[in-house]
């Protein structure tokens, strides 16, 4: 499945935390013309607008979404309590709500149901960028239809990266968020396991995983660099 | 469940995997491999798989003869020139007793041990070999496949179209390969490998051994990774870029030393040339190794380094300016034959000794070594390489940094069976006595 728009940008890093653990692919915009310029072809498969800090800017970008030829689907918004208020009147703008702070389960439930009725399955169990199709469920990856053999750390690696689409990740960073802070190689590991993926990707998609000079890592076509 | 493991089971499961090639290393260096089915795998984590290891070269033992090979989920990788309606994938194994202690006579334990004192000074050691080969017709025809030099480029080169299939299939297996050309002498053939963790580079290079032999065989070729295979021209080397991080920092690199070492490099440095005699007998193993280890070619003589020397033992090469990260030393003396998981053993502990003992690096050699005579080498202090396989089981044996790397198991069966290599060899009366002495004598 596409990614699913975030707003703000920086998203609160619960709701990261949340996303990433259940395997969903995400990217954020500040504003409706970010949400234009960094979708992909297939179109965003949902948005999740945080409202609780600046309601009229999330409702905003949610009036943009659904305005389209082609309105989103599956716009959640996320809203504290005493804020509910805020919907009235605003029912053709969203699809569901949570209240904040969030239950990360409540959060993934109401996703999957969303998406259950978006026709896009029961849960987002699938990530894609382009020809490239991970099935987080089944652990397998392939591209253009054909599978990837991947070791365990390539795969997390893909996994991550390409759930994260156009950021620049420092070699720490990945790192950290993929290997997990205790594990001693150092950021060379990073390194031999993107070229191995870029090895395994075949010469065609090689590019698909940039070196930021000095920096790191970042995932995707140019169109989606930030 | 690991969550590497229960990758492996689930990729087998969704690629309809039909076999699994369990494989492990024998104390000289050879591939082994035991099939298993799919039903089996998960067993074989969690308790390994019990067979008798009485027959493999090395792990024999007096009482107990049953060892377990222990799957290590990080390395499973599908083979790629399997047909695709038969998916079989492979996976290194860890040999325990069955105590499940790490057995003594697997060489990738051994080579675990040593990166794990490594790891223990805070330090990892990456490697990046240049593996040399040939390929021939057959096993006993040497005829040159082709007549071509260093680098070049032929059109009608039955070698190149191997190489370049090789390639496809390292690269698939996720072993990148930095360079990949025609070597010096006519029929050889030379593929580097990009730096990795040395465990993993182990096992590469076990990998890429199988893989260029079986590519050749498809095409009716013999490929040999044997040192010295025809009598005038190069033999087949294993040079092997070494450095050690600490975390993300190069250790070797001093940017305010002449020459960009610091003074781990150099203490590391001096380990390994203070040490090299006594383990040329595992980087160098056969006693066709030491018909490669003659002057003038390409392959080190005197216990020596140098920056731009390739008659050094070894040698510092230049980086590029801002490449701190590449900062590294390579040891020349390596060949092919060698079993890269106790050569790499080796080479580590003695480097990691200088810097332990704070051994001092001798001078640069700045002349070529190869163009010394005896004298002249004896005045310069130059102190030679064993010279065959005798000389270094020799000082091998007399070695008490030699036996703690390798462990007591492999060191007593290694100097067994190389004493008796060499003795079957002392028997016998060469091609060479009979063509130079049965005339004349």
């Amino acid at each position: 499945m596409s990614p699913i728009l975030l707003f703000p940008d920086p998203p609160p890093p619960e709701l990261i935390q949340s996303l990433d653990m259940a395997g969903y692919a995400w990217k954020a915009v500040a504003n409706a013309v970010a949400a234009e310029e960094f979708e992909i072809h297939d179109g965003w498969g949902g948005a999740i607008l945080v409202a609780d800090q600046d309601p009229d800017a999330a409702f905003s970008l949610a009036r943009a979404l659904k305005k389209r030829s082609e309105p989103i689907q599956n716009i959640l918004i996320l809203i504290n309590g005493g804020q509910l208020n805020q919907l009235e009147l605003r029912d053709d703008l969203y699809d569901d709500f949570c209240l904040t702070p969030f239950h990360p389960q409540e959060l993934q439930a109401r996703l999957n149901h969303l998406f259950w009725k978006g026709g896009q399955g029961t849960r987002g169990n699938t990530i894609s960028y382009g020809d490239l199709v991970l099935n987080v469920e089944t652990y397998q990856a392939a591209i253009q239809s054909r599978p990837l053999d991947l070791t365990y750390m390539e795969y997390e690696l893909l996994k991550f990266l390409v759930s994260h689409p156009g950021k620049v990740f420092s070699r720490e960073t990945l790192l950290s968020r993929v290997w997990g802070y205790d594990y001693f190689g150092g950021a060379r590991t990073v390194d031999v396991h993107v070229r191995r993926l870029r090895s395994k990707l075949g010469e065609e998609y090689a590019g698909l995983i940039q070196t930021v000079r000095s920096v790191g890592y970042s995932f995707g076509q140019s169109r989606w660099s930030s | 469940m690991e969550p590497q493991k229960e990758y492996v089971l689930r990729t087998v499961e969704e690629r309809g995997v039909r076999l699994i090639r369990l494989w492990f290393t024998d104390v000289l260096g050879k591939l082994k491999s035991v099939a298993i089915s799919p039903a089996e795998l998960e067993g074989a984590f969690e308790e390994g798989l019990q067979f008798d290891g009485s027959a493999i070269d090395g792990y024999s033992r007096v009482q107990e003869s049953d060892v377990l090979a222990v799957p290590d989920a990080n390395s499973f990788e599908l083979l790629p020139w399997v047909d695709p309606s038969e998916p079989t994938g492979r996976i290194f194994c860890d040999i325990k007793s069955l105590d499940g202690s790490p057995f003594q006579g697997d060489p990738r334990q051994v080579l675990r041990r040593n990166l794990q004192a490594a790891h223990d000074k805070g330090f990892t050691f990456f490697t990046a070999p240049e593996i040399e080969f040939f390929y021939f017709n057959n096993a006993s025809d040497r005829k040159p496949l082709d007549n071509a030099g260093y680098f070049d480029l032929t059109t009608l080169d039955l070698g190149s179209g191997l190489r370049r299939r090789t390639l496809h299939m390292l690269e698939a297996m996720g072993i990148p390969v930095e360079y990949s050309f025609h070597e010096d002498n006519a029929s050889q053939h030379e593929i580097d490998l990009r730096y990795t963790e040395t465990l993993d580079m182990a096992d590469n290079i076990m990998t890429l051994r199988l893989v260029v032999r079986k590519i050749a065989l498809d095409a009716g070729i013999h490929a040999t990774f044997m040192p010295k295979p025809i009598d005038e021209g190069q033999g087949s080397g294993m040079h092997t870029h070494m450095s050690l991080f600490e975390g993300d920092v190069n250790v070797f690199h001093d940017p305010g030393d002449v020459l960009g070492l610091s003074d781990i490099a150099r203490k590391f440095m001096a380990g390994i040339l203070h040490h090299a005699p006594e383990f040329t007998a595992v980087t160098n193993q056969l006693i066709n190794s030491y018909k490669r280890m003659v002057s003038g070619y390409e392959s080190p003589v005197y216990v020596s380094w140098a920056r731009n020397n390739r008659s050094a033992l070894v040698r510092v090469p230049i980086h590029k300016a801002g490449k701190a990260s590449s900062t590294r030393i390579e040891y020349r003396a390596l060949d092919s034959a060698a079993n890269p998981y106790l050569a790499y053993s080796v080479i580590l502990a003695a480097g990691l000794k200088g810097i332990e003992d704070g051994y001092e690096l001798p001078d640069e050699a700045d002349e070529n070594l190869w163009s010394l005579n005896r004298e002249q080498a004896r005045k310069a202090g130059l102190q030679r390489l064993p010279q065959d396989l005798r000389e270094a089981l020799d000082l091998m044996e007399e070695s008490e940094l030699v036996r703690d790397v390798l462990g007591e198991h492999i060191f007593e069966w290694f100097i067994r069976n190389k004493r008796e290599e060499w003795e079957a060899y002392q028997r016998h009366v060469t091609p060479y006595e009979i063509e130079r002495y049965l005339p004349i004598w």
